[in-house]
Order: C-alpha cells, then sequence, then structure tokens
C-alpha cells in the first residue's frame, strides 16, 4: 500500500523539485550576498512615503560610496516611522511632520530622547490646467475654494466657469500642510475630488481645463500651470528663503543623537552631495 | 513535512527491531502504546495552537479596536459623516468608509452574479467535458490572480480608458472598483454555483425531459430552483470576499472619504483606509485605535455575510438522491 | 399548427437563453485570457536577465527585482513551514481523534470563517502582535507568521476535507491488521489523502505569495540592496513592490514598464504554483481507484 500510492510517488517528485528550486535560490542567494557586502553595519530608515523616493536615493548613493554599509529603505507613513523610532525597531525614522506631544511622551516614558534632523524643505504649489488664465490667487482665495465659499473662475479673475476642487485625501501628510497653512480650522468642501497621490492630482487637474488641486514641487509638470500664492511664485530659492508660504520640513528622526554609521550617514545626507540628490528628486534643499 | 513523519515512523520501527530478541515483543508493544499515546497530544497540540491563533486575532484586534470608544462615543463614530483623523481636533465617523465598502460590494456584485452564475449554468449544463475541464482550470486561475496585479490593471487600464471614454472628473470610482472586484468574485460565485447545480438530482431533470420540456425549461424551472440556496451562499461568500479585499480599492476606488452621490464619485472603503492610514497614524494614538476599530467592523460585517452563507447552505440542504 | 408553433418559440427562447450564458462564460474565459495576454505583452518588454538578477538602481528606475524576488521566496518558505505542518497535523487531529459533536461543528464553522477573514485584518493582527507585541519588528520572521496564519484555514480545511474522503473501509482494515492508530494514519490515511492535501497545501501558498496587505506592516520594505541574512531582516518582497512603484514616488511614469516587468514575474510565480496545483490533482483524480 505505501510505496505504491499514486500521492507517494508524485510527493517524491514534488520533493525533488521543490529541494532543486530551494537549492538554487540559496545558491543565488549567497553568491550574490558575498559579492556584495558581507556582514557590514545595517541601518534601517523607515516612515514617511513623502520622503520616500528622497531617502531610497540618498541610501542607494550612500552605499555606492560605501559598500561595507548595508541601508534598508522602506515607507509606510510618518506616524510608522516615528513608532520605529520609539520601539528601536529602525535606526532612522523619517516624518513629514513634527513629533507630536504624545508621541514625545510615549518616547520618554521609555527613556528615548529622539533627536530631529531637517533633510529637505517640500513645497506645495497650487496647480491649474494650462489653459487656465489665472496665474495668482491669494491666500484668502485659495481657503475660499477649499472651503466651497468661492465656486466660480470669475471670482478669482477667471472666466465664467465652474471650479472643480482637487484635493488630497485627509489623511495624507500633503493634507495636513494644507489644512494647516490654506484652510487653519475650516473643512475642505466635501466634494472637492480626494486623490490618494501627487501623481493622482496631476492626472486630474491637467485633464480638466476648469480644476484646480496642489501637489509638491517635485511633481510639476508642462501640462500644469503652477499658480503663483501671494505673488510670490514658488520655487527652490522662495521656499528656502521662506518666503514662499506654503512649504513644510522633511525629518529624520533619530533615537538618540546619532552615532557610529547612522552619523556618516545623516552627515552624508546634509553634505552638498547628499543635498544635490535631494534636488534632483524636486525636494527644496536646505542649504 | 508529512513524509519525514513516516519516514521517521519506519526508522523507530527498524530500530526496536534490532533490539533485544526476548523481549522484543513487549517492547514494541509499550514502545507502541507510547508512540500512539504521544502522537495523539502531538495532533491535539497542533489542533488547539491553530484554535488558539484564531482566537489570539480576535483578542489583539478588539484590545487595540475597542479603546477607541473610550474617546470617541459610538454613535459619533458609526453614524459620523465626517472622518477627519487629522484634523485637530480630529473626527472619526466612519458612516463614509462604510458606504463606500457597501456600495463597491453591491455594484460589483451586480456585474459578478450573472457572469459567475451564468459560467457556473455552462459548466454544468452546456459545456462538453474537455472544454469543461478548461474553462474550470480558467475560472480558477482568475481566482488566484494577486490582488495586487487586479489593482495595478484597475488603476493604470481601466481608470484611465474610463475617465477618457466617459469624460468624467475621475477614473478612480465606484464604477471601476466594482469592476475589478467582479472580476475577483466570479471565481467564488462560479465554483460553489456549480457544486450546488451539480447537486440537483439527475432523476429531476430526467423527469421534466420526460414530460417534453426543453433544456432551457428544464434549467430554469428544474435545475436552478433546485441549486437556489447553493447560488445563495454563492453569491455571498462572492460579496464578503469583494467587501474584504483591500488593494483594488486601495488602488481603484479613489480614497475620497465621502457619501456618494453618483456611481462615477470616488469611494474610501473600509480596508482601503486601513492600509493607506495605518502607516500614518501615530502608534498608540485615536488614529491608530480608530483603525483597528475599523478591522473589528470590517471582520464582523465578513463574518456576518460567512454566518448566513453557512446558514443558508445547510438549513436548506438539497436533499435527494445524488445529494452528497 | 398552434403546438409547432409554440414549439419554435420554445426552441427560440432555448436559443437565446443558452446564447445569452455561453456569451457571460466566454466573456469570463476572455476576460482571464485578455488580462495575461497583455501582461505578458506589456511585462515581456521589461523582463530579461539583468531584470531577474540585479538590484534596483537610479532611484529604481532601472536595474532589476532580485531582492523582491529573494524576499517573495523566503516569505513564502517562511509561511509554508509555519501552515503546513501546523495545518496538516490540526486537520489529522480534526478528522481522526476528536469526537463529532457541537464542538467539533463549532470548530469547524470557526475555520471555515476564519478563512473569509479579510487579508488586511490579518496585517493589523500581525503588527499588533508579531511586530509590536512579541517585538519581531518588521521582518520576515514577522512576515511569515502573519501569512502562515493567514493561509491555515485553507491547509486545514483542504486537508482535512481530504482526510475524510479516504474511505474508513481503509483504516478498518489496517487497524484489523493489528496496527496502531498513529501507524494507521501515517501509513494508510495520510498516504492515499496525500494528493487534496497537496493540491489544499500549495494553493494555500500561491495565495500567500502574492498577498500584499498582510507584508504591508509586517515584513515588506521598499529599497534594499543586500539580502536578508537573518530571519529578523526585512525584505523587499513582488507585490509590495508593485504596489509602492505603481502609487508613491516621483518617478511614476518611468517605472512603469518595470512595474509591468514585476507583475508578469508575480503572475508567473503565482499562476505557475496554481497551475501545478490543477495538474497533480487531475492526475490524482485519474489515478485515484477507489
Amino acid at each position: 500500500m505505501t510505496g505504491k500510492t499514486p500521492g507517494e510517488k508524485t510527493m517524491k517528485k514534488l520533493l525533488e523539485i521543490g529541494k532543486l528550486i530551494v537549492l538554487s535560490m540559496f545558491i543565488a542567494n549567497f553568491s550574490l550576498c558575498s559579492s556584495s557586502a558581507g556582514a557590514g553595519e545595517k541601518i534601517s530608515i523607515t516612515g514617511s512615503t513623502t520622503a520616500l523616493p528622497v531617502a531610497q536615493r540618498l541610501a542607494e548613493d550612500y552605499m555606492e560610496r560605501h559598500s561595507e554599509v548595508s541601508i534598508s529603505v522602506a515607507g509606510t507613513g510618518s506616524g510608522d516611522g516615528i513608532r520605529a523610532i520609539i520601539d528601536g525597531s529602525a535606526d532612522i525614522g523619517n516624518s513629514s511632520r513634527d513629533m507630536k506631544d504624545k508621541e514625545v511622551k510615549l518616547a520618554l516614558e521609555k527613556g528615548i530622547k529622539p533627536a530631529k534632523q531637517v533633510i529637505a524643505l517640500d513645497c506645495i504649489v497650487p496647480v491649474v490646467n494650462s489653459d487656465n488664465p489665472v496665474t495668482d490667487l491669494k491666500i484668502e482665495q485659495l481657503r475660499g475654494i477649499y472651503n466651497g465659499k468661492i465656486r466660480n473662475w470669475k471670482d478669482v479673475g477667471g472666466n465664467d466657469k465652474p471650479i472643480v476642487t482637487v484635493s488630497r485625501d485627509s489623511s495624507s501628510g500633503t493634507f495636513e500642510v494644507w489644512q494647516e497653512k490654506i484652510l487653519y480650522k475650516d473643512k475642505v468642501r466635501p466634494d472637492a475630488q480626494l486623490q490618494a497621490s501627487n501623481g493622482a492630482v496631476a492626472q486630474a487637474v491637467s485633464g480638466n481645463k476648469y480644476a484646480i488641486g496642489y501637489l509638491g514641487i517635485g511633481y510639476l509638470n508642462s501640462n500644469l500651470k503652477a499658480l503663483k500664492v501671494n505673488g510670490v511664485k514658488a520655487s527652490f530659492e522662495t521656499t528656502k528663503t521662506k518666503v514662499y508660504p506654503i512649504f513644510r520640513e522633511l525629518f529624520m528622526f533619530t533615537r538618540g543623537e546619532p552615532t557610529g554609521p547612522v552619523k556618516a550617514f545623516l552627515d552624508f545626507v546634509k553634505s552638498p552631495k547628499g543635498q544635490k540628490i535631494v534636488r534632483e528628486e524636486g525636494f527644496v534643499a536646505i542649504n | 513535512m508529512t513524509l519525514t513523519m513516516g519516514e521517521g515512523d519506519v526508522q523507530m520501527s527498524t530500530l526496536s527491531a534490532g533490539g533485544n530478541h526476548a523481549s522484543e515483543s513487549t517492547t514494541r508493544g509499550v514502545e507502541l502504546k507510547v508512540q500512539e499515546g504521544i502522537s495523539k497530544y502531538f495532533f491535539l497540540a497542533a489542533a488547539s495552537t491553530s484554535l488558539l491563533v484564531m482566537a489570539l486575532i480576535m483578542i489583539f484586534l478588539f484590545r487595540e479596536g475597542l479603546a477607541i470608544f473610550g474617546k470617541v462615543n459610538a454613535v459619533s463614530f458609526f453614524f459620523g459623516k465626517a472622518w477627519y483623523p487629522t484634523y485637530d481636533p480630529p473626527e472619526f465617523g466612519i458612516l463614509a468608509l462604510i458606504v463606500g465598502s457597501v456600495s463597491v460590494t453591491l455594484f460589483s456584485s451586480l456585474v459578478a452574479i450573472p457572469l459567475g452564475v451564468g459560467t457556473a449554468l455552462y459548466l454544468s449544463v452546456l459545456a462538453g467535458p474537455t472544454v469543461r475541464e478548461y474553462v474550470k482550470a480558467a475560472v480558477e486561475l482568475l481566482a488566484s490572480l494577486p490582488s495586487v496585479v487586479l489593482g495595478f490593471l484597475g488603476m493604470v487600464v481601466i481608470a484611465p480608458t474610463m475617465q477618457e471614454l466617459l469624460d468624467i472628473p475621475t477614473g478612480l470610482n465606484i464604477v471601476s472598483a466594482s469592476i475589478v472586484l467582479a472580476i475577483m468574485a466570479i471565481p467564488t460565485i462560479t465554483s460553489i454555483s456549480e457544486d450546488a447545480l451539480y447537486a440537483v438530482p439527475r432523476d429531476n431533470l430526467e423527469a421534466s425531459y420526460a414530460l417534453g420540456a426543453t433544456r432551457w425549461e428544464t434549467m430554469s424551472r428544474i435545475l436552478v430552483p433546485g441549486a437556489l440556496s447553493g447560488i445563495g451562499t454563492a453569491v455571498i461568500l462572492g460579496m464578503s470576499r469583494a467587501m474584504g479585499e483591500t488593494m483594488v480599492v486601495l488602488m481603484v476606488a479613489g480614497g475620497a472619504a465621502q457619501i456618494p452621490s453618483s456611481l462615477f464619485d470616488s469611494v474610501r472603503p473600509m480596508p482601503a483606509s486601513i492600509a493607506a492610514e495605518m502607516g500614518e497614524a501615530p502608534f498608540g494614538g485615536e488614529h491608530y485605535h480608530a483603525l483597528f476599530a475599523i478591522g473589528i467592523v470590517l471582520f464582523l460585517m465578513t463574518l456576518v455575510f460567512n454566518l448566513v452563507a453557512t446558514y443558508i447552505s445547510t438549513r436548506f440542504q438539497q436533499k435527494g438522491a445524488s445529494t452528497l | 399548427m398552434t403546438g409547432a408553433a409554440s414549439r419554435r418559440y420554445r426552441m427560440m427562447t432555448e436559443r437565446v437563453a443558452f446564447g445569452i450564458i455561453r456569451l457571460l462564460a466566454g466573456l469570463v474565459v476572455i476576460t482571464l485570457g485578455g488580462i495575461v495576454l497583455f501582461l505578458i505583452y506589456q511585462g515581456a518588454r521589461a523582463v530579461n536577465w539583468s531584470f531577474l538578477t540585479e538590484a534596483p538602481r537610479d532611484a529604481m528606475t532601472k536595474g532589476g527585482i532580485f531582492p523582491a524576488i529573494i524576499g517573495t521566496f523566503y516569505l513564502t518558505i517562511g509561511s509554508s513551514l509555519i501552515a503546513l505542518p501546523l495545518g496538516v497535523a490540526s486537520a489529522i487531529y480534526l478528522s481522526e481523534y476528536a469526537r463529532e459533536g457541537w464542538l467539533l461543528k463549532l470548530i469547524r464553522l470557526g475555520i471555515q470563517n476564519w478563512a473569509g477573514v479579510p487579508s488586511v485584518v490579518f496585517g493589523l493582527y500581525g503588527l499588533a502582535l508579531f511586530v509590536v507585541f512579541l517585538g519581531f519588528g518588521v521582518s520576515i520572521l514577522a512576515g511569515s507568521l502573519t501569512l502562515g496564519f493567514l493561509i491555515l484555514p485553507t491547509v486545514i480545511g483542504a486537508s482535512e476535507e481530504a482526510f475524510r474522503q479516504v474511505p474508513s473501509t481503509f483504516r478498518e482494515a489496517s487497524l484489523a491488521l493489528g496496527a496502531t492508530k498513529f501507524q494507521t494514519i501515517c501509513r494508510v490515511v495520510l498516504p492515499s489523502a496525500l494528493p487534496g492535501v497537496l493540491t489544499g497545501s500549495i494553493l494555500g501558498i500561491g495565495r500567500a505569495a502574492g498577498e500584499t496587505a498582510p507584508i504591508m506592516f509586517t515584513a515588506a520594505t521598499f529599497y534594499t540592496k543586500h539580502l536578508p541574512t537573518s530571519p529578523l531582516d526585512q525584505v523587499m518582497a513582488l507585490p509590495y513592490h508593485i504596489y509602492v512603484l505603481a502609487t508613491s514616488g516621483t518617478h511614476i511614469d518611468q517605472t512603469r514598464p518595470l512595474q509591468y516587468g514585476t507583475v508578469l514575474v508575480l503572475i508567473s510565480l503565482v499562476l505557475g504554483i496554481n497551475i501545478f496545483a490543477i495538474i497533480i490533482r487531475t492526475r490524482m483524480r485519474r489515478k485515484k481507484t477507489w
């Protein structure tokens, strides 16, 4: 009975195939492992999705210069980045917002004094379709458009057409900045289209003549028209000098003052070489 | 794993065979008894571990989720229309998210039911044996497509195409999410419906043919009514799958936490909210607990769907010659 | 005359109705075929040897997905190491030892419903239990446990079903020959039920390979060049890679070919696993003699 069931024969064949696959994967793994850095120093970075592309580029570039260091970059969200610092599951936590009181308290309770590094600035730019004649809006006008008091382009110097507002969804970091700098305590009009990413906003606005949206400066493209805010054009210059009003800082948090390889990496991030990468990724450099 | 267990057993018996010949049979007997006792408890331990894991899921979910009700009252949580978790002060009303989930689930079942049940009818009545084998395999493969792949297709192909064709503000809306969800629900509906159709007694069908009914008449008046409870189970399980699906709604539904006024509005179903915001929520804060509470709601809603499905399938179990 | 007319009318109805049914079934098959062909067409342009063997480069816009392939491989193996032994052993207890009664019914109901729990809920569970409470952090270990428990009910359900289909005469014959229950299970019940157990397990593994939501917060990372050296390392994973590349970053359009390439690799893997299961099942069915 035992030796002859079809089950066992197939099982044996299966096991053979399985062993082969597993073996080849392990070989592939170790051959690649040994060719790149062996044990080396490990740095794990997690947190903000906004900072993800720039953190990835920085890590990639840094590893090319320092092959003994192994960096992994994850992007789950700012809250997760700060949590990871507090419970020690990552060395660096990216965040597009400062720590909240509650988080500071939680960290102190665990005897951790998080250290904060500003690694880049991000400015958020209102955009309209390139066919739209409007070029400049005041913060009050933007607030009116987004809280629903202004509903027609003619009220802000445009054509007699309804305004289609495009916003980021209410839990995103970009929305948080927009809320803080533009809406204050007002709520975004309920019929605003809520898009899940900067890219989606760009797509929605470039495809709709009457739309207005907002996105990170790195996402501007030729199909969109960036609006001046209070007469100030968004640029790396005006953001750095903080003349342009809608900006935020991107942070890297560490458990206490950084030391060793983490410090070396953060120094690289803030160096001219690191900041060049920041600019290339569409964010505003800090120096 | 299964094979090593068998091998171990064989080895053990050869070992004991090489032992003392005089007391061989008694040692062997004791050994077997011990083995018997141990093995029973081993399997019991495995089964208990599995059940423990199951219980732990609920315990952790409820432990993290119920904390929100200390800060937000249940009525404003379930019936509040405003989901502004990052505002100061935050608002945690999940009505829009529930409506989002319900709307995509309902609309996707409108698409999936005819296609799923139709395919099941085709398989059980019209298809020849070879075609049947291949179509069944195709349906199974459809079921195995990872949700992120379908979500990706919905996002980069279906949504932009729809936006262009219909000239609507956004392609990421209830309709496009529902179409993708329907693709995921069809295999569930088809395979369970087909089992139900297969279980309808052949005698009944033959009696119908003998009375001169056409195949269509037999199908529509004998076969389908006979399998109705099974088809009902299939539909409910399909809906349950659509409701719990995360990646598709995260990528295709648009993500607007609003109560939709048209089928082309964006919505933010519950799983999408959990997946998108879990990383943003400060650990241990209200937002974090609120997301776990949404997890509880989702868990309970799918649980009800599954229980109803189980109830229907046992309560109205088909009786007859070929009942399995 | 009227009889003939009504007969003609009835046949017409039948033809129309069957036409519709064929159309519906055809649509389903065409959908699958269309999806697969489209993805092969789009993905084939991106997939080549270096795509499969290199780490991502130049802000993820160039290079390959090797670390993600390895990561998915580890997660899949890890989750099956957890789900298969535990699942099969549990199923043996439920079908061979446990006494029929309300408790067993309740347990079966529980397992059945457990299989319907949304995957994102498993993600929450994994985050709360493994990542935070047990302190595994975001790691292969935490992700494997989460995925393993996600597919556990599938494995238990399929295995128990397979055990129950083994005719009781097999067991009785074995016991009558003086074999103990354990011997009977190992040498009679398990081998006979193996095809069913295998199919269920393989389908479960296929599911584990393609899941995204459960590993988002428990195992997956966006970028790492080096491969994991311990179970507590984070890994890239194919499904998560698709999701992140498609939704965030400043180069979404530039990485589109890579996204299609990754999709093609993932569906080849998952469909391959499933086709494998289907082949085993049909071959076994043919050989089955009882």
